[in-house]
């Protein structure tokens, strides 16, 4: 047992005084650092997401406004998804991606109110830099406007939106994936209905300034806790929800990935995104291998990196997430496996500790998500 | 009274005549997490000092722990098969992880007493 030493060269959110204050252990994460978990612990937390509501610091994430005519049809010429078809606040789930199909980063594409072409984007602090200057590289005639001084707060769970409503009235009209802005003391706030757990929940874009006294008014609201990266991980997880540079990264393609849905039709029929005629031929004779839930049998927790072998102890695949489900109290993970062993029941093994453990596929999600889709107006 | 030795990585020795108690500190499960899967060793392994004893599984990873001191596995931790939380909950108490036959009394003397594993924790 180590504790690591103090980094002092990594950044910290506009909620770090607020972190420490509430009892946090801080680790580095993606050049940041962040709560790891809070006093009553990562099943707690998790726990109390699927129960009530917890409160994420996500600041760390990239915000961009990427602003100009073409602006979309440029996007679309590095992710699958239908951008020229976003209506006006609304968001989509895609991925930048590399000229083999690999995924360079996934995101969230919103398109803005105006007559503008406005699209915000948020993307995963690691890549962040790497993705602004590609988007850089590749739009030279467009403005890519780096949200610096917004930070970003998760609220997820059954009642959070009971908790947001209160301090931002009409969040509870949006629907999944919808996109509005809010006035807080004369503050825009940006809020997408979306979220990585599974749960219903909010993301909100704020003013840094912002940041610590709107966290704290949530906390005051009994059924809001704060939650750190451990259940952050372990939530998503259940959801089978992707974490990148786990299980996606640029080697793999969206269609291995189960990420089908993110490729927009029309795409499908035109291309002129990076990669296309790898991901249409995965599309149309399916892909060598897939992601797949697997389920450890026993109590044992399978981990990041483990070969996952066939009954004769060939190697088909590999763990990508691995962990303990706080919901289900068993062993979950996620990996890539050979498309012939991806139907769910299959069994296969994984090597633990000179141990042979049994892994069961099984459907994602592990946990269903409880999305809130309110009816369409036209 | 049973006397406890703490190693500088927050394991525990409680040792009665020639057997020894072994476990992890409350520092050690603070540290750890929520503790979801523990393994321990087959009775009647021989286990030298500072060898791997028993993998700790939290939420988060996977830990090592390593024998404070050399000896024979007597006896396991039943309760922590069902229950490996109790870790958590009470280290110092239920939450023992295997009971040894001590083997090389010398090797107690190389521990900490209690009062200098506390200054060492504070110290951290």
């Amino acid at each position: 047992m180590s504790t690591p030493a103090p980094a002092f060269s990594l950044s910290r959110t506009p909620l770090d005084g607020l972190h420490r204050r509430l009892g946090a252990r801080m680790v580095p994460f993606a050049g940041y650092e962040m709560p790891l978990q809070y006093a009553s612990g990562i099943v707690a937390e998790h726990l109390h997401t699927r129960a009530k509501a917890g409160l994420f610091d996500i600041s760390h994430m990239g915000q961009a406004i990427l602003a100009g005519a073409g602006a979309a049809r440029l996007l679309e010429t590095l992710c699958p998804a239908d951008i020229l078809g976003l209506e006006a606040e609304s968001s989509r789930y895609t991925q930048l991606l590399n000229e083999s199909g690999g995924i360079l980063d996934d995101l969230i594409v919103t398109r803005l109110p105006g007559r503008d072409e406005r699209l915000f984007l948020i993307v995963n602090a690691a890549t962040k830099a790497d993705d602004f200057a590609l988007l850089a590289q590749k739009a030279p005639g467009l403005s890519l406007n780096v949200q610096k001084n917004r930070a970003m707060l998760a609220l997820q769970g059954p009642h959070a939106v009971d908790a947001l409503s209160a301090l931002l009235p009409g969040v509870e009209e949006l629907s999944f994936m919808a996109w509005g802005a809010f006035d807080y003391e004369g503050s825009a706030f940006f809020v997408t209905r979306s979220g990585y757990t599974g749960e219903d929940g909010f993301e909100i874009s704020l003013p840094a300034e912002k940041a610590e006294g709107f966290a704290s008014r949530l906390l005051e609201n009994s059924d809001v806790a704060p939650v750190g990266l451990g259940a952050r991980d372990s939530l998503r997880l259940e959801a089978g929800l992707c974490l990148y540079g786990h299980d996606l990264d640029a080697g793999v393609d969206p269609v291995e990935a189960g990420l089908n849905f993110s490729i927009a039709k029309r795409r499908r029929l035109e291309g002129g995104f990076p990669g296309f005629e790898r991901i249409r031929t995965a599309l149309e004779s399916g892909p060598a291998r897939k992601r797949v839930g697997l389920l450890p049998q026993g109590k044992a927790p399978v981990r990041e990196g483990a070969a996952i072998v066939d009954a004769n102890g060939a190697e088909v695949g590999h763990v990508t997430s691995g962990g303990f489900s706080p919901t289900l109290s068993r062993p979950i993970a996620m990996g890539y496996v050979e498309r012939r062993f991806a139907a769910p029941g299959t069994t296969l093994g994984a090597d633990l500790r000179g141990k042979r453990v049994e892994l069961v596929v099984a459907e994602l999600p592990f946990v269903p998500h409880r999305y809130v889709h309110h009816r369409k107006d036209q | 009274m049973a006397d406890i030795r703490f190693t500088t990585d927050h394991e525990y020795v409680r040792v009665d005549g020639e057997t020894g108690i072994v476990g992890v500190t409350d520092y050690a499960q603070s540290q750890l997490g929520d503790i979801v899967f523990i393994e321990l060793p087959e009775i009647g392994k021989r286990i030298a000092k500072g060898e791997q004893l028993a993998t700790v599984e939290s939420v988060k990873a996977a830990s090592e722990l390593f024998s404070p001191v050399s000896g024979e596995v007597v006896e396991v931790n039943a309760i922590l098969e069902d229950n490996p939380a109790k870790v958590n909950e009470d280290p110092l108490g239920a939450g023992w992880f295997v009971k040894l036959r001590l083997v090389d009394e010398s090797e107690l003397s190389g521990l900490m007493d209690e009062a200098a594993y506390e200054a060492h924790v504070r110290s951290l």
